[in-house]
């Protein structure tokens, strides 16, 4: 599956996308996150603070209880400030 | 923006209301030399087309406009249009200000400042607008 990054969270893992691919055992975005974060310093820094994250799957917003199975694109991304 | 808003009321009959907002990058008397909006291509247009849509269902609205600008922006230019076009002016009114309450915590786009003396950073979401946003829910309970 793609994912991506956006503003700060992008800064923090260095890098704006990438194709990666979970084991089964990771099932919602929370789990993501964790999975995620032992990737290294940079995924650790990036996510240190979950509740700071919000996420989209295939270009909707999702809480972090939502199932990941099947979604083609999950984007990671600060608070908006938009408008 | 006179052009915009002319467009949106011109393809709808029964218009006796137009309303217009336009938000535009503030200077802060010269702190800010230039705003940098990021957004994320494919979920922004799709996430303005849900609220567009959610605007329409709650308000009889003849016409509905939104239009937000993203990369270097400056003080003074636009960032974000929104035009809605109704009979009457409270719910052309209400509905503009439903799209921005919604436009500014759900739209995937990021503000980084860069400050005219020193190096900026990003801007943080503002709880205000968090709290503007849940009146809405408020009111649609209050409906039914």
């Amino acid at each position: 599956m793609k994912i991506l990054y956006f503003a700060w969270v992008r800064e923090r893992t260095g890098r704006a996308e990438e194709e990666l691919a979970p084991p089964a055992s990771v099932t919602t975005v929370a789990e993501l996150m964790d999975w995620l974060k032992a990737r290294g310093p940079e995924y650790e820094f990036a996510f240190a603070d979950a509740a700071a994250i919000r996420a989209a799957i295939d270009l909707t917003h999702v809480k972090h209880d939502a199932p990941i199975s099947g979604a083609r694109e999950i984007a990671f991304f600060p608070p908006m400030t938009g408008g | 923006m006179a052009a915009e808003a002319a467009r949106i009321a011109g393809e709808a009959r029964d218009v006796g209301a137009v309303v217009t907002f336009a938000g535009i990058c503030r200077g802060d008397g010269g702190r800010l030399a230039a705003l940098e909006l990021e957004y994320y291509p494919g979920m922004a247009e799709a996430e303005i087309g849900r609220i567009v849509e959610e605007a329409k269902a709650r308000w009889p609205l003849s016409g509905v406009g939104v239009i937000h600008r993203y990369g270097r922006l400056e003080p003074g230019d636009n960032i974000v249009l929104v035009v809605t076009a109704s009979s009457h002016r409270g719910d052309a009114f209400a509905a503009a200000e439903f799209l921005m309450d919604y436009l500014k915590t759900r739209a995937p786009f990021w503000k980084k400042e860069h400050l005219a003396d020193r190096a900026g950073g990003w801007v943080e979401a503002a709880e205000r607008d968090d709290v503007a946003v849940k009146r809405w829910s408020a009111a649609a309970a209050g409906r039914r």
